[in-house]
């Protein structure tokens, strides 16, 4: 691509130094400090926006991604996954940083995390919008939202594994000082506490795994074999001439996993053992803790109940996402051996984790708590999609990805504006909301049909997919237990998540006429008015793509598509 | 060696040289200067330290040359290395120290710890038994004087009590330790023993090698406060006036941490074998163990600590800990495959991980313990739970405070994570995977009791939350320049990282 | 004619999307009642004009689909936008475009949030044409679960007493049903790689398992089809409603407001139908055939379908005979007369499904198995007229009384003789009078079940009789007996407004019964393509 300004950086760097300018103003000065977070926040909508509309174009276009992948697989090779992984970077910008362990900083967009970048981009502008009121020391909380929102963005467009690491660790502290330092008193300092450890805990164990795969890699690299597909690695463009073998770079695991570097048996000198078996559930699992998956899921409600309405949107919106995206970058397109040896019990634990989200929210009475048990319930759905390992099923997880991001952040600034004007969270004493704040009621409503997957909206989208996937592997996949073989399980696991359907519609339908319909108590609530123009934008701003995903598919599917080709190419699937 | 070339062997010791003169300035200051303008003194000694630390530069180490002074010092990359960050260890120690009220103008404080500083900066690079022993009484009888430095503060009498005994008795079993290796021996330049002992005439008995490895490592572990040799650091730590305890914590572990690396890859080389064992295993073995319980034992103890002193005492215990996996791993390596160039360059890049690690933990520890001066001076308290809103008093403090816990913690974008990072590298490297989960969990741990600190200083509530504390134009200087040297180590760190790997080659000799 | 473009979109697009787009203008219109009830109605109008003028322009001597237009969607799926109308779709659209405006129309006399109850009739019938001319199942799942909405929250918070259990009930009772479609809908599409209709009907009943082998997912395509095909049959029971799937129906109907309870009887209902006729007849043809050992007795689903049918004729006519509350009577009567829907169905299903099975049939059974399907589209264009207009006036009655207890009635006809005039129209045309529309319907579906259904048939002949004996038991009470004095100073006369709305539906009923074959002609050739097709 033509375009030189380096976008990605600017997005990444823009919100660290406005976060510094913020620190450096006086606290006296509110308007001053939020209006500089607002507008550093929208800049980074547009370019996220700009991101997201170029990749878009690249792909729909005549003779773009789509087809050249098609063609690639057509021409066949032996590096196809890894050539279509590289082909597919767009908006790249590499620079040495500490070469002598191989680490670069190596940013870059492709399908799947540039929508990603753009719903970072809508939860930003909606979390610094949302937040406008807050008073006390306002100066601290802009600033440190903004370097959790830095953080996030560099998790999504890294690609290098260590500046992966780096980034996510990075959005770890500001998140916890948001949570105990701003969140809801009766929980917050347990809750932040449970949800930073649980995090770091998966990833810093993910993180030996990453160090491990990088000195195999560089292993296979000086081997023998493993020079020659280096070399011609580097004569095909794929990796730099100037490539060292240990290094972190993802495009040059990528080769080295699918050259199988990570498939030597005999690992720990176990027969049987591959570094892809070994380390995979470490790496996946690892990660997939920030996707709230069964049974790491319990501090995702708390947190999420726990922080302010910010927090939990970015955090619910985006942050979780960030353990889905890691554990399909990092695991399953790095060890894609270590993926079909795993995830096919793995899809148990998503399986829970779809069903009892569902009950467990329906069972709720505090109004956050439902929309906490939901996400893990819909981001249970994600993984189920990785799991799928077909293109189809995975490309419906990248969708349920934005789509529950949008969804999820959009509940959560309607409970924040409810929970700001009503002080209570508890659903049976609410009522008839709709007649004061029609905006937040309509609002919530059309969350609330895209998480119960109404087609229309991009819950569908997302689900259908997701489903299909899960037919078309419950053919291919296998599970062996001890003597016996379990076969076409998934078709089973399908009908069972789809109830979780029936009772997500169920509490949504609950909630919502519970809270927003009926008679409104005027004594009870006297200070609930209708919400401020700032309200109404987050509600468009984010209810607004719920919809034109779910009419238009194809504003957002082939793209993600694109992005899912590398990685089911890596599996084999192509 | 050839004939003695005088003027060749001073840069060897330039920096030594100039410790000595500024101690006699700073001497004279004290006596000279009233008792008003004694501050003079406190900067003089500051500032001469800190332009010190241009000294190895202006001489820097020749290639080649690497044993001086008849093989009592050796001056190569590393020595170099650490006796920059010693002398500035020392020089931000001194900055912090004025602007306490009652170290400020007491002139003899700043001698004694100069003359200190002389010690650790000659450690780091000792090569010799008898230069070593020399260097580290150098480093610690000043010390012990410090400890007890706050004559009206029974902890501080007591604590320096404790750390005479202990640090005596510990220096005793070193040098019982020496002196069997040069019983074995008939050697005290440790690269000369380690020729001997290779030689075929060295009688083959392992016995006696491992009694005196394991005085020795008694002496060093009591330095570098590892456990079990750690029990006198809390008590230090918390009694000892704070400049001192952040001297302490920085300085002299960082120059035994020199001479440990030395002297652990030159006393026994991969082929010093005795009826068939490797004396390297037994090495690597001790240090894995003594790792892994100073992690665990010093994070533990660390979660239920209310002072923060104290707090930090058992979270530098656990520090070692990490630095010696690093340690582990440079043996490891030196091991596994003898010194084919890869394993040359893995070694190396332990010894860099061990350097590049004391080096951040240097800026990073200052940072903390300046944070406790200042506050301390202003609430006469270190307890933890005082610190309650101290983001409302001065949010500047509860930054620079978040910043070196973080450092500490290992979380980007502080020092500490590449510190870890590199140190886990060097792990995974060398074949321990084990020991860096362990390590990586025990960092978590670690995080909880920082974590809980940053809460305390963000979120709770104080009766006196009103009241801000003030920074003057010196400690903010300080804070300030600890803060962004320790970011910036976390975001740039290939610089130093670098150089700490080129100080590694020269040990493989 | 062929594609007519407006604003570069196809006429069918424009009747599917215009709604919705009205009803977001109505929306954001300012608070003032008049003023959404004036555009909401035009808006209603101009869609219900340009689907008259489709289905006019409708070339009815071509059976094939018509209007068409496809562009992409979701390429990933094989799903596309894709548009079209055969004769049966376009007597659907038309009905919809139809009854809309006198939907709205009806709930003018709706008060309370005026504008957001037409916005969400308008959204619903963006609902509606859209499963009507959908000619890709992922669309047509779509627009089928999204007419769910409009129509739950229309109950739900404009409805009766009992409106929230009616709703949450009726909502349940769907998503649950569709459920199963879902799944079977996702497993068709995957085995396909299409979700074009016309090619699903082809692929599909080809199917034979992975690579030829019987066996799919492990266990024998058969079941797999079978399971499918329930799947498909529940969801489309519960909405039309077959017995015993019907019991959200009363109290749905019963509980929505006049103009919902109009679109649910008059269209929602053939949604169901519909779905059947489009989708599980030509999609399961071995399935419908095949033998299901039922309580020992050897039965296959179309003949089940047909005794589900019949017992839904006769049962519904006996509940409505027992109703005190007019909605509900009416309510009932829809259980009743959809009965004969779907014993067309059925009719359909057997004689397709032995024409695929069989490779073809006789000439008598295809004759009848034409004659019945005609016959269950016919009735579902009647029963929407006709049911609408029944809703209508009890909404009329109860809009004035606020009451619906037909005990309190009583006498009206002396104080409202043109309302009076009216309902026994009406009434007459949905007992099935000849010369009104409602027999031509019944006796088609009669004829064709005959000769393959033939107790079935005799016994439905019967449920007819009770049919007779609720309209007139309804007309008794509320017409004629003593004059129940509290409505003495009551005016149960009815508005213009009302007549204005009732009054093309009746025109429709009289002309629909004297000269059928304006619509019949229409459908009766798509119908014999479809059935013909496969010989």
């Amino acid at each position: 691509m033509s375009f030189t300004f380096p976008v990605l950086t600017a997005i990444i760097f823009i919100p660290i130094v406005a976060a510094v300018i913020i620190l450096f103003m006086n606290p006296k000065q509110r308007d001053l400090i939020r209006g500089t977070a607002l507008s550093t926040a929208v800049v980074l909508l547009g370019l996220s926006a700009f991101v997201y509309f170029s990749y878009n174009g690249e792909v729909n276009r005549a003779g773009g991604l789509l087809e050249a992948q098609e063609q690639l697989v057509a021409d066949g090779g032996d590096l196809i996954g890894s050539q279509m992984f590289k082909d597919g970077l767009r908006f790249e910008e590499k620079y040495t940083w500490v070469d002598t362990v191989g680490i670069s900083y190596h940013v870059a967009v492709d399908g799947l995390n540039a929508p990603m970048i753009l719903l970072t981009g809508m939860v930003a502008v909606a979390g610094v919008l949302i937040s406008w009121r807050i008073e006390d020391r306002i100066r601290e909380f802009m600033a440190f939202f903004l370097l959790l929102v830095a953080g996030v963005y560099g998790v999504f467009v890294a690609v290098d594994l260590f500046l992966l690491f780096f980034f996510y660790e990075l959005a770890i502290f500001p998140m916890y000082l948001l949570i105990a330092g701003w969140g809801w008193e009766k929980l917050r300092e347990y809750a932040a506490m449970k949800l930073t450890l649980f995090i770091l805990i998966g990833s810093v164990i993910a993180f030996v795994g990453a160090i491990a795969m990088v000195l195999t890699a560089s292993n296979f690299f000086s081997s023998e074999a493993g020079a020659a597909i280096f070399a011609q690695a580097q004569q095909s463009g794929l990796l730099s001439t100037t490539a060292q073998t240990f290094s972190f770079d993802i495009v040059q695991l990528t080769v080295a996993a699918e050259a199988g570097a990570f498939d030597a048996i005999g690992y720990f000198g176990v027969e049987t053992l591959t570094f892809a078996t070994f380390w995979f559930p470490f790496i996946f699992i690892g990660f997939a803790v920030l996707a709230g998956v069964f049974p790491f899921h319990n501090w995702s409600p708390d947190g999420h109940v726990a922080a302010p309405t910010a927090v939990s949107m970015i955090h619910a919106g985006v942050l979780m996402k960030l353990g889905a995206y890691a554990a399909l970058r990092c695991g399953v397109q790095l060890m894609p051996e270590g993926a079909q040896a795993h995830l096919p019990w793995i899809v148990f634990l998503t399986l829970v984790n779809v069903v009892y989200g569902a009950f467990i929210a329906f069972r709720q009475r505090d109004f956050k708590y439902v929309i906490g048990f939901s996400s893990v319930s819909h981001m249970g759905l994600v993984s189920m999609g990785w799991a799928s390992m077909n293109v189809i099923g995975m490309t419906g997880a990248g969708l349920q990805m934005f789509s529950h991001g949008a969804m999820t952040a959009l509940f959560f600034g309607c409970v924040g504006m409810v929970y700001e004007r009503a002080h209570t969270r508890d659903i049976p004493s609410l009522g008839g909301f709709i007649k004061k704040m029609p905006w937040v009621g309509f609002a919530f409503i059309v969350g609330g049909l895209a998480s119960m997957g109404m087609p229309g909206l991009s819950g569908f989208i997302a689900e259908f997919p997701i489903f299909m996937g899960m037919w078309a592997a419950s053919d291919s996949i296998t599970l062996q237990i001890g003597g016996f073989t379990l076969s076409n399980y998934y078709s089973i696991v399908v009908i069972i998540s789809a109830l979780a359907i029936v009772i997500t519609a169920a509490y949504v339908l609950r909630v919502t006429s519970q809270v927003f319909f009926g008679e409104f108590d005027a004594e009870k609530y006297p200070d609930v008015g209708d919400i401020a123009i700032t309200d109404r934008v987050i509600l468009l701003l984010l209810g607004v793509p719920l919809i034109l995903v779910g009419m238009m598919p194809f504003l957002m599917a082939p793209m993600v598509q694109a992005g899912v080709n590398p990685v089911v190419a890596m599996l084999g699937g192509l | 060696m050839g004939e003695f070339n005088y003027l060749q062997q001073l840069p060897a010791i330039a920096p030594e040289i100039g410790l000595t003169i500024l101690a006699v300035v700073v001497l004279a200051l004290d006596l000279y200067l009233p008792e008003s303008r004694r501050k003079g003194t406190a900067y003089v000694a500051a500032f001469g330290l800190l332009g010190l630390a241009i000294v190895p530069f202006i001489w820097s180490p020749v290639s080649g040359i690497d044993s001086y002074w008849g093989g009592m010092v050796r001056y190569d990359v590393l020595a170099q290395v650490f006796k920059v960050m010693i002398l500035l260890a020392a020089g931000i120690t001194c900055l912090i120290a004025v602007g306490t009220h009652d170290l400020a103008r007491k002139g003899e404080f700043y001698l004694i710890i100069i003359v200190s500083t002389l010690g650790a900066s000659l450690l780091s690079a000792a090569s010799d038994l008898i230069m070593i022993f020399v260097a580290l009484e150098t480093l610690s009888i000043p010390l012990y004087i410090l400890a007890t430095f706050r004559k009206g503060d029974p902890r501080s009498v007591e604590s320096g009590m404790k750390y005479f005994l202990f640090g005596s008795f510990a220096s005793a079993i070193l040098l019982y330790g020496f002196s069997l290796l040069y019983g074995f021996t008939a050697q005290t330049n440790i690269y000369a023993i380690a020729d001997y002992m290779t030689s075929p005439e060295f009688g083959l008995n392992a016995a006696p090698i491992v009694v005196s490895l394991v005085l020795i490592f008694v002496g060093f572990g009591f330095k570098i406060s590892a456990v079990p040799f750690h029990f006198w650091t809390p008590d230090v730590y918390e009694g000892a006036p704070t400049p001192v305890t952040a001297f302490v914590s920085v300085a002299s572990k960082a120059a035994s941490m020199a001479v440990l690396m030395r002297f652990l890859i030159a006393i026994f080389p991969a082929e010093f074998v005795i009826n068939g064992q490797v004396m390297q295993e037994f090495w690597i073995q001790l240090v894995i163990v003594l790792a892994v319980i100073s992690m665990t034992i010093g994070n533990v103890l660390a979660l239920v600590q209310k002072n923060i002193k104290r707090m930090l005492a058992y979270s530098s215990i656990a520090q070692a800990g990490y630095t010696l996996i690093g340690i582990a791993s440079i043996q490891t390596m030196y091991l596994t495959d003898g010194m084919t160039d890869l394993s040359q360059t893995a070694a190396a890049q332990g010894v860099a991980a061990v350097t590049f690690y004391m080096f951040m933990y240097t800026f990073t520890n200052l940072l903390a313990f300046a944070v406790i001066v200042i506050f301390t001076e202003a609430t006469g308290s270190e307890k933890i739970s005082d610190l309650a809103g101290l983001s409302r008093r001065n949010s500047w403090l509860a930054l620079a405070m978040t910043v070196g816990l973080l450092s500490l913690a290992g979380i980007p974008p502080a020092a500490g994570f590449f510190g870890k990072f590199f140190l886990f590298n060097a792990a995974v490297t060398a074949g321990l995977e084990w020991l860096a989960i362990v390590g990586v969990l025990n960092a978590i741990v670690a995080l909880y009791y920082y974590l809980v600190v940053i809460k305390v200083v963000y979120v709770d509530r104080h009766e006196d939350d009103e009241v801000p504390i003030a920074l003057n134009m010196t400690t903010a200087w300080v804070l300030g320049a600890t803060t962004l040297s320790v970011i910036a180590l976390g975001v740039l760190p290939q610089a130093i990282y670098n150089w700490a790997l080129s100080s590694a080659s020269t040990l493989f000799a | 004619m062929g594609n007519s473009n407006l604003f570069g979109l196809d006429v069918l697009s424009i009747l599917v999307l215009a709604p919705a787009f009205g009803a977001l203008l109505v929306v954001a219109l300012p608070r003032n009642p008049w003023l959404g009830r004036i555009v909401s109605l035009t808006i209603a109008l101009a869609i219900g004009v340009l689907a008259t003028l489709v289905f006019f322009s409708y070339d009815r001597t071509n059976p094939n689909m018509q209007f068409t237009s496809e562009t992409q969607w979701f390429a990933l799926l094989g799903s596309t936008w894709n548009v079209g109308i055969d004769g049966i779709s376009a007597t659907m659209v038309l009905l919809t475009g139809i009854l809309v405006p006198l939907a709205i129309l009806i709930s003018w006399e709706i008060e309370d949030r005026v504008n957001v109850h037409l916005a969400l009739i308008l959204f619903f019938e963006t609902g509606l044409m859209g499963v009507f001319i959908a000619q890709d199942l992922m669309i047509f799942f779509l627009f089928y679960e999204l007419s769910l909405v409009p129509i739950y929250f229309l109950i739900d918070q404009w409805g009766g007493k009992n409106r929230k259990y009616a709703a949450t009930k009726f909502m349940i009772y769907s998503i649950g049903g569709t459920l199963g479609m879902l799944l079977a809908t996702q497993l068709i599409g995957w085995t396909a790689g299409t979700f074009n209709i016309k090619e699903l009907t082809v692929l599909w009943p080809q199917f034979d398992g992975t690579g030829g082998t019987g066996i799919f997912l492990g266990i024998d395509i058969e079941t797999v089809k079978a399971l499918a095909f329930v799947g498909f049959f529940i969801a489309f029971c519960i909405k039309v409603p077959i017995f015993p799937f019907h019991t959200w129906l009363p109290d749905a109907h019963g509980e929505a407001p006049t103009a919902g309870s109009m679109l649910l009887a008059g269209v929602m209902l053939k949604l169901g139908a519909y779905g059947f006729i489009r989708l599980v007849v030509p999609l399961f043809p071995d399935v419908w055939v095949a033998d299901i050992g039922l309580l020992g007795l050897n039965i296959t689903w179309a003949g089940l379908f047909a005794f589900l049918a019949m017992l839904g004729i006769v049962l519904g006519a006996f509940a409505a005979f027992a109703q005190t509350d007019i909605k509900r009577l009416v309510a009932y009567s829809s259980v009743n007369h959809m009965g004969f829907v779907a014993l067309g169905i059925a009719v359909m299903a057997t004689v397709y499904g032995q024409a695929y099975v069989n490779g073809s049939t006789t000439p008598e059974m295809m004759q009848s198995g034409i004659i019945a399907a005609n016959g269950a589209v016919m009735q579902m264009f009647n029963h929407g007229l006709s049911s609408a207009g029944m809703f209508l006036l009890a909404g009329a009655i109860y809009h004035k009384t606020h009451t619906r207890d037909l005990r309190e009635y009583g006498g009206l006809w002396v104080k409202a003789p043109i309302y009076g005039g009216i309902f026994i129209f009406t009434s007459m045309a949905s007992l099935g009078l000849p010369g009104l529309n409602g027999f031509i319907g019944e006796f088609l579906v009669v004829r064709g079940a005959f000769p393959v259904f033939t107790w079935l048939t005799i016994f439905s002949m019967l449920g007819l009789l009770f049919t007779g004996a609720y309209i007139l038991k309804g007309i008794r009470a509320v017409l004629h007996g003593p004059f129940n004095m509290r409505w003495r100073d009551t005016n149960v006369e009815i508005e213009l407004r009302e007549f204005i709305a009732i009054a093309p539906l009746m025109i429709l009923i009289l002309i629909t019964g004297i000269f059928p074959n304006w619509v019949l002609y229409v459908i009766n050739n798509s119908v014999t393509l479809m059935m013909q097709g496969l010989s």
